[in-house]
Parts: structure tokens; C-alpha cells; sequence
């Protein structure tokens, strides 16, 4: 997030594309309903009818996939009504003009027909954006498990830069991170194009820093992600060590997935459960779950707070840190010989700018947000106030594309996936915590009313869900959340795998995979046929 | 003892002697508890409008002639207050007297929920006798609720409102209302029916501000008879990226419960259900308690350590061989700690010296 969590109180005008936000991050969620207590505006786009539109002023419901459609025309309107903050665009901007040019063609009555939200609903969502101050943008996976995921979030970048939102108290571009750590991963370098702290892979000082402090020549090259390295199993990629995470479950198209896991030599897996992926494994490691461990985490407005242990791992499990130091030891490599997780993140502070004022003492009570260049600095509660990264923000001009897959006579129907409130990622940790199933025993397809009717179904009843991929069982519910033709499932129940069908393209740049669309067919099965396999 | 000194032109007033500035704004409360005089309170949480429903806050105010609510009366130049007084605390200990007798028991167990010594403590301090006055229950006990997680046990209800107004203002759901009025008030819920069937989603909030263990945390509770003493230690929410501070309520080696950290940095008090209730996978008999290898049939069996880590690294000291340094792959957690991660890449990147390595964030 660009933007501290406690600024979410404070914006006049909040728009939220692609966040399921009361359900997945509740927390942040109750900040935007106390700023709306105060008077703000609440806009809200998204394919389903969800919880937050509720709560919404305008809301939005475009079709799966549409998004930068909805932003050319709103960022098109803006233009047109002399809601463009000049100052900011001409201090702090490049490449204005040809941004300007380039969405004079887009109209919200073109938009309309593309995203099938009403021409005036684009344009009033623009004109309360333009005129807000501040204004501010929140989105989650609703924007980037899409082909055009990185086009997405430059068209959100777009409109915060041509109104003048960022760096702004209140305002900002502000993505909601899922997982726990998951902006930590990133910050301490396992991505395939930076070292840790997102000092670039392909530059030679950044290489031959990291080559002099970790005692080999490492390659001056981005790697290749994790995506790409699971096309390559069994051709080019041969053996994976995998942390903690239930990939066969939670990755696109699971077949594939499968079949990448098990043309592989050697997997060797850490993980607190047996999941299903340890199928694959040759060797599965026990670590200490949280509430175990000792760490730090960061969290979505890149506050990195600390994890405490309280109580004893199971058996031999052990953290982390230590099974990875011991299989280096195993393997030869210098430099792993650490007597605690203090001394690993202390190490990681040395080597990273964003942290290098930091170490284990001081983020012991979650106090700073980086970057926090140097010791005796504050943080940085908001990015971007005098200056973005490369100098000035600059205007990309995205074009419309479609889903990878879109609907046709054979798969006339959406679906698109997501979490609950209640049950968390594949549903290993909240599947195993008592009462979680009061809510949520089994999962469920999410399908409009008038469309179960039209698809000759009944509520409740079962269904065979087919894409190109594959197909499965699962029960319908009648849900008027789901618009016409669009149906929704979580991936939490292994017993319903929905990532059997997902998967029909990434996004070039992230290759993230397009989670979020997946033309489907459906009809209904008799509750003892037996399941067509597919 | 002012933290503050009274500058030339602010704002100030006197508390049982001494010159105290304030800003606009400040009521009698907060000006007096930032000075160190914490008034007895019920109906207080610093997170919510002040509501001046249970008088136990009230000051003497020079030229007024009754007591006031010092948390709904703001501070004003020149204001002379005394904060406790023979009268006053007589009056004190006669209304905890009076809210203590209408509920059945005043000691609960701590684990119900953050603030459920509140009223407990107030009896303690005021030496009061419960049973002194008549007093009829505020509420009845939904002991037909089946949720797992709270527990309604009205009979302990004392009608502050705290947990309807922090399901309006901090929560924003307004799913707990109040139903009749005068003595005839209930907290219930909209359509007085279960929970599950409410706006209610289960965050905790309203068990955690309840005063008294009216509303409980009933997950937590099923730890009331393990052996021990409550600890609890300052840890981050496992689930999503909003970072919750929470404290892990502990016995021995078993964890009984979750409380939110009221001055956790990104929640201040607030938790959703997951952080709040799904804690308990930590220590589920599922857990992989020792290292496992895949034998010659084709199963994975339980192994040392030591085998487990030769077996591993042989396997990629094969592979390099094979294939070269290019065709080991590693994929770190996003839900484990920054140590974790740290060493994933590290590993990587030493051992095979190449970039292959990445997170779970694309799934
Ligand atoms: S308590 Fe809920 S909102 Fe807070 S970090 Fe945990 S999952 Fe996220
Ligand atoms: S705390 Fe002031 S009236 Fe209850």
C-alpha cells in the first residue's frame, strides 16, 4: 500500500476495484466504513454483488475481466470535465499528452458496452473521483489474477496520477496483500528478478554485492518464475524445494500443476501439514507453525511487526530457518551458521536498503513502515510524497483486451474465484480450527437464482462445473451476490477442486495466473450418477 | 503532575489541586486519565463515543451543583474538578452495588474476554456486597445460540451498550441492537434470532469490550479447566495482510485462546473471526511432527532428521549433477516469517548461484 491502513478513515471519495474487502481483509474493511460513518463516498466495482456494495454509494458491477475498460472511460471523463490536477501532472508526471490523447477515443458509452455498467453510473464514478480530495484507490486479486493484471493496476496508477491522489495523506494506490507474509517474501528477495529489498537481479552491482556477501558468483539474470519453472518440470527444472505452501490445491489448473510436481526428480516439501502436495514428495520436513516461531512478518502497509512464540512445535518439528541453514550445511554452502532467527534478520536488515535502519530490537513493537533508509529514521508512513522511484509518475497508455478465454456457445458462462470470510486460502489451518464449519461445512457454487432456474437446476443440488481444462462436482446455491451468467467458488475444499478448471492464461509481465475468469458450462448430476471423468 | 506545561494562552484547568492544559475537545476523562487519574468506569471504551450510561465516572465541578459524567463533559477553561470525594465515592460504591446485584455471579473467568474483570475489579476496589440490592437481571441468556464461538449469557448483561455501539462504530455492522427500552431493555440482535442468522460476522469485537462476560468468548472457554495460569504473548494474526496484533493466551504449553492487542498498530482492538477464532489448527493432532521419506514402495515414512536431510540433499547434489545448477527451483512461503524467506533465496542463490526462486503470491 502506498498509503498507511490508518489513512483508510480519512478519504473523501474510496474506490475499490476488485476487493472483496469485508470478507477478505474484514479489518481494513471496518476502516472504510467508519470514514463513510464520517461523510465519505464509497464507490465500489466488482462482478458480484458483494458484502461491500452493500455498503456502497455507486456500485459498479462490471463483467469478470473487464476493468480496463471501466478505467479508460473513467480517466476519459476526467479529461473531459477539467478534472485533471494540472499541478500535479505537470510537477510530478510524464507523458501526460499522449495519455490525454489516447483516451479521448475511449467514452463511457464504449465502456458500457464492454463492461455492462451503465454509461452514467462510469461517468458519475469519475466525476466524484476527480472532484474528490483526497481520493483514494484500494484493490486486491479482483485486479491482478488477470491476463491484463499489470494493465490493470497501470490504469489505476493512471487515475491516481492525473487526479493527483498519491503521496497525499487519504489518498494513494493501495493494494491489499493477502497472506500474511506475503509482502515480507518479496521484501526479503525470493522473487525471481530481485535480491532482497527489490535491488534489481540483472544489475551488476547489485550482483556482485550479493555474490561478495554470500560467497559465490550468482547470475547476472532475472530468474524465471514459479509459473514458468512448473512449465519446465520434468524438461528443464528437475528438483524443487517448496516452503509451506499447498500448491496442487491452490494453483491454477491443477492437472498441470500435478503433472509438472511429478515429472519432477526430486521435490522436497516444509510444511506444517501433510497437504495433498506432499503426494509428489520425496521428502517432507515438519516446521513450526505460528504461535511456534519466532519472526518477523510485514504486513500490507509494509510494516514489518514481530511473531512471537508461545507454545511448543509437535514432535521434531523445527523452524524454518533451521531446516533450511541445516540442508545448506548439507550441502556445502558458506554462511548459514546462525544462532537464531535475530541474527538472520539482522543480516537481512544489512543487506537491504529499505531496512537498513532497522534490526530485530526495533521492529519489536511493529513502530516503523519502510523504507527506513538509516538508523534514527522514522519510516515512511506514505510513498511517493516528493518524488516516485524513477523521479516522476508516468502515464502508460493501456488498451482494452479480452480474457484469455471468453464465453462462447460451448462455455457460455463465467466463473470466477475467490475466498470466504471464514475459511482461509486451501483451508489447512482454518479447516482444522473447531467451528469454522458451523459457517462453511463444504463448498458451494454461487449461482443467480434466475439462472439456476434457466439452467434447469435446483438450489442445492448438484451440478457437473466443466471449463477446457477440466471438470467437477460441486453443489449450487442460490445466490443473489452472483450476477446473471457469472457463477463464484472459493478454492478452499480440496473435496471441490475448482482449480481443476481454472487457468486459461496469465499475465505476460507477472504471470499471474487469469484466476478470476474461466468460461464454464454447468448441468445438473443426479445425486448417485457416477462423475463423468474428464 | 502535567505532562504538559500550561503554555501562555492554552486552555486549563484545575484537578483535585493542580493546573492541568487540555486541548479543545478533551473531555473531563481523558484529561484526568492522562494525568494519571483513571476514573472507575463501566460504560467506557477509549475506541467508542462517550456514552455517560453507568455515572460511575462522575466529578465534582465548582459552581455545578450535581456530580457529572466526566467522560461526556468536555473540559473547560478555568474548570475547577475534584475527582473523588467522601460523597462521591459513596455514590461510587453504591451503584457498583446496585449493577453487581442484578447479575447472578460477578467473578467469570478472564478468558471470556478482554475486559471481563471490569466489573469484577470494581467490586473488588469498592468492597462491594453484591447482593445488597434487589436486582433483576438486564437481559436473559440465549442459551439456544448453537454458534461456536459466542456465547450471549445475558443473565450477566448490565445494559452499557458497549457491545452494540462497537458493533456500530468499530465494526460497522450494526448487527447487535437494543430491543424495548426503559426496564425492559435487551441487547439482542436484529429479528432476536441466532446469531448465524444476523449481520453478524463474527468478529469478537463485542466479547471483547463486554464488561462483565455477558458475551464470551466461548472457543477460549473451553480452556477454563485446563491446569494453570493465563500468559499471554504479543504475536501478528497467521492469516491476511492486514497484520493484526494479537495476544496468545496460553496455559502451560496449551494455547487457549486469541485476544486482540487494543494498541495493535493495524487494528487497534478490532480482530476478524479467522484471527479471533481460528487459532486451534497450531496444535491439531494433524500436525507433521517428524520428518518423512518416500521409501522403494513408494510411501512416505517416518525418518530422522538426519536422514531426512542427507536424503534431501542428496537428491539435489544428484540433480545439479544430472542436470546442472539451472534445474533446482525453490518456492518460499508467504506465510512464513521474513527468516524463513530470507534463507529460501539465500539458499538458492548460494548454493546454485541463479535467481530460480519465488514466492506463493501468484496463486
Ligand atoms: S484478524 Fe482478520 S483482518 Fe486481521 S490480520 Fe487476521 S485475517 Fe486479517
Ligand atoms: S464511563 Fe462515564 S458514564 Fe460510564
Amino acid at each position: 500500500m502506498s498509503n498507511p491502513l490508518s489513512d483508510m478513515e480519512l478519504p473523501n471519495v474510496m474506490f475499490c476495484i476488485g476487493t472483496n474487502m469485508t470478507e477478505c481483509h474484514p479489518v481494513a474493511a471496518t476502516r472504510l466504513k467508519k470514514a463513510k460513518a464520517k461523510g465519505a463516498k464509497l464507490i465500489v466495482a466488482d462482478p458480484r454483488r458483494i458484502r461491500l456494495a452493500e455498503h456502497a454509494d455507486l456500485y459498479l458491477p462490471l463483467r469478470v475481466g473487464s476493468d480496463v475498460a471501466l478505467l479508460l472511460a473513467m480517466a476519459h471523463v476526467i479529461v473531459r470535465e477539467g478534472l485533471v490536477d494540472g499541478e500535479f501532472v505537470a510537477t510530478r508526471t510524464r507523458d501526460y499528452e499522449a495519455f490525454r490523447d489516447h483516451v479521448a477515443e475511449f467514452t463511457p458509452e464504449w465502456a458500457s458496452a464492454i463492461c455492462q455498467v451503465p454509461a452514467k453510473d462510469i461517468a458519475l464514478a469519475a466525476r466524484w473521483f476527480g472532484e474528490a480530495a483526497p481520493g483514494a484507490i484500494y484493490y486486491t486479486l479482483g485486479i491482478t489474477e488477470h491476463i491484463s493484471g499489470v494493465d490493470n493496476v497501470q490504469s489505476l496508477s493512471n487515475l491516481a496520477l492525473m487526479t493527483g491522489n498519491l503521496g497525499k495523506v487519504g489518498g494513494g494506490i493501495n493494494p491489499m496483500r493477502g497472506q500474511n507474509n506475503i509482502q515480507g517474501a518479496g521484501d526479503c528477495g525470493a522473487i525471481p528478478s530481485g535480491f532482497p529489498g527489490f535491488q534489481a537481479c540483472d544489475d551488476p552491482a547489485n550482483v556482485a554485492k550479493f555474490s561478495k556477501a554470500y560467497g559465490r558468483e550468482i547470475d547476472c539474470e532475472k530468474g524465471i518464475t514459479k509459473v514458468t519453472a512448473l512449465d519446465l518440470a520434468g524438461d528443464k527444472i528437475h528438483a524443487m524445494l517448496i516452503d509451506g505452501e499447498n500448491t496442487v490445491v491452490s494453483d491454477p489448473d491443477k492437472g498441470h500443476c500435478e503433472k509438472a510436481l511429478r515429472s519432477l526428480e526430486h521435490l522436497v516439501l516444509i510444511d506444517i501439514f501433510e497437504t495433498d502436495t506432499a503426494k509428489f514428495a520425496d521428502v517432507v520436513l515438519p516446521a513450526t507453525a505460528w504461535a511456534e516461531t519466532d519472526g518477523v512478518v510485514t504486513n500490507t502497509e509494509r510494516r514489518p511487526q514481530r511473531l512471537r512464540a508461545a507454545v511448543p512445535a509437535p514432535g521434531e518439528a523445527r523452524p524454518d530457518w533451521w531446516i533450511l541453514a541445516e540442508l545448506a550445511k548439507r550441502l556445502e554452502m558458506p554462511g548459514f551458521d546462525y544462532s537464531g532467527p535475530d541474527e538472520i534478520f539482522n543480516e537481512l536488515c544489512s543487506l537491504s536498503p529499505i531496512y537498513a535502519g532497522l534490526d530485530w530490537d526495533l521492529v519489536g513493537t511493529g513502530a516503523y513502515q519502510w523504507p527506513v533508509p538509516e538508523k534514527g529514521h522514522p519510516g515512511t508512513p506514505r510513498l511517493h510524497e516528493t518524488e516516485f522511484p524513477n523521479g516522476r509518475g508516468i502515464f502508460k497508455k493501456i488498451l482494452y483486451r479480452d480474457p484469455a478465454e471468453v464465453v462462447d456457445d460451448e462455455y457460455p458462462i463465467w466463473l470466477t474465484t475467490g475466498r470466504r470470510l471464514q475459511t482461509y486460502h486451501t483451508n489447512t489451518q482454518t479447516g482444522r480450527s473447531e467451528g469454522i464449519d458451523y459457517f462453511v461445512p463444504h463448498e458451494v457454487l454461487e449461482v443467480h437464482p434466475e439462472d439456476l432456474t434457466a439452467w434447469g437446476l435446483a438450489d442445492g443440488q448438484l451440478a457437473f462445473l466443466e471449463s477446457r481444462r477440466g471438470g467437477i462436482e460441486i453443489r449450487v446455491e442460490a445466490h443473489p451476490r452472483s450476477p446473471r451468467g457469472t457463477v463464484f467458488s472459493s478454492f478452499s475444499f480440496a473435496a471441490t477442486p475448482i482449480n481443476d478448471l481454472t487457468g486459461s492464461g496469465y499475465d505476460p509481465v507477472t504471470q499471474t495466473a487469469e484466476l478470476k475468469v474461466c468460461p464454464v458450462k454447468i448441468r445438473p448430476v443426479a445425486e448417485n450418477e457416477p462423475v463423468p471423468s474428464s | 503532575m502535567s505532562d504538559r506545561q500550561a503554555g501562555a494562552g492554552q486552555a486549563t484547568l484545575v484537578i483535585d489541586g493542580a493546573e492541568v492544559a487540555f486541548e479543545p475537545g478533551e473531555s473531563l476523562f481523558e484529561v484526568s486519565a492522562r494525568v494519571g487519574k483513571r476514573l472507575p468506569s463501566l460504560c467506557y471504551d477509549e475506541r467508542l463515543e462517550a456514552f455517560g450510561a453507568c455515572r460511575l465516572c462522575v466529578v465534582e465541578v465548582e459552581g455545578i451543583r450535581n456530580p457529572v459524567a466526566s467522560c461526556t463533559t468536555l473540559a473547560a477553561d478555568g474548570m475547577v474538578v475534584t475527582t473523588s470525594s467522601a460523597e462521591v465515592e459513596a455514590w461510587r460504591k453504591t451503584l457498583v452495588e446496585m449493577v453487581a446485584s442484578e447479575n447472578r455471579e460477578v467473578e467469570v473467568d478472564p478468558l471470556r474476554g478482554h475486559a471481563s474483570q471490569e466489573l469484577s475489579r470494581l467490586v473488588a476496589r469498592y468492597d462491594a456486597v453484591p447482593g445488597r440490592f434487589a436486582g433483576e437481571p438486564s437481559g436473559k441468556s440465549r442459551e439456544d445460540d448453537g454458534n461456536p464461538f459466542l456465547l450471549r449469557d445475558y443473565d450477566l448483561c448490565i445494559s452499557c451498550y458497549r457491545c452494540v455501539r462497537v458493533c456500530a462504530e468499530q465494526q460497522g455492522d450494526h448487527a447487535i441492537g437494543i430491543a424495548n427500552r426503559g426496564f425492559e431493555t435487551r441487547i439482542t440482535t436484529e429479528f432476536d434470532g441466532e446469531l448465524r442468522d444476523s449481520a453478524c460476522v463474527f468478529c469478537g469485537q463485542c466479547v471483547q469490550t463486554c464488561p462483565t462476560g455477558a458475551l464470551a468468548d466461548r472457543k477460549a472457554m473451553r480452556g477454563v479447566d485446563v491446569p494453570g495460569e493465563i500468559e499471554k504473548t504479543r504475536t501478528i494474526c497467521p492469516y491476511c495482510g492486514v497484520g493484526c496484533s494479537v495476544d496468545l493466551m496460553t496455559k502451560g504449553d496449551k494455547l487457549v485462546g486469541v485476544q486482540p492487542a487494543m494498541d495493535g498498530p493495524a487494528n487497534k482492538g478490532a480482530l476478524c473471526v479467522k484471527g479471533q477464532f481460528a487459532f486451534d489448527f497450531v496444535q491439531h493432532e494433524d500436525r507433521l511432527a517428524h520428518p518423512m521419506v518416500r521409501n522403494d514402495d513408494g510411501e512416505l515414512v517416518r525418518a530422522s532428521w538426519d536422514e531426512a536431510l542427507d536424503r534431501a540433499a542428496k537428491g539435489f547434489r544428484g540433480v545439479v549433477e544430472r542436470h546442472g545448477r539451472h534445474a533446482v527451483y525453490g518456492v518460499a512461503s508467504g506465510r512464513a516469517p521474513h527468516e524463513a524467506a530470507y534463507l529460501m533465496q539465500k539458499w538458492i542463490r548460494t548454493g546454485f548461484g541463479t535467481n530460480f526462486i519465488d514466492n506463493c503470491s501468484r496463486a
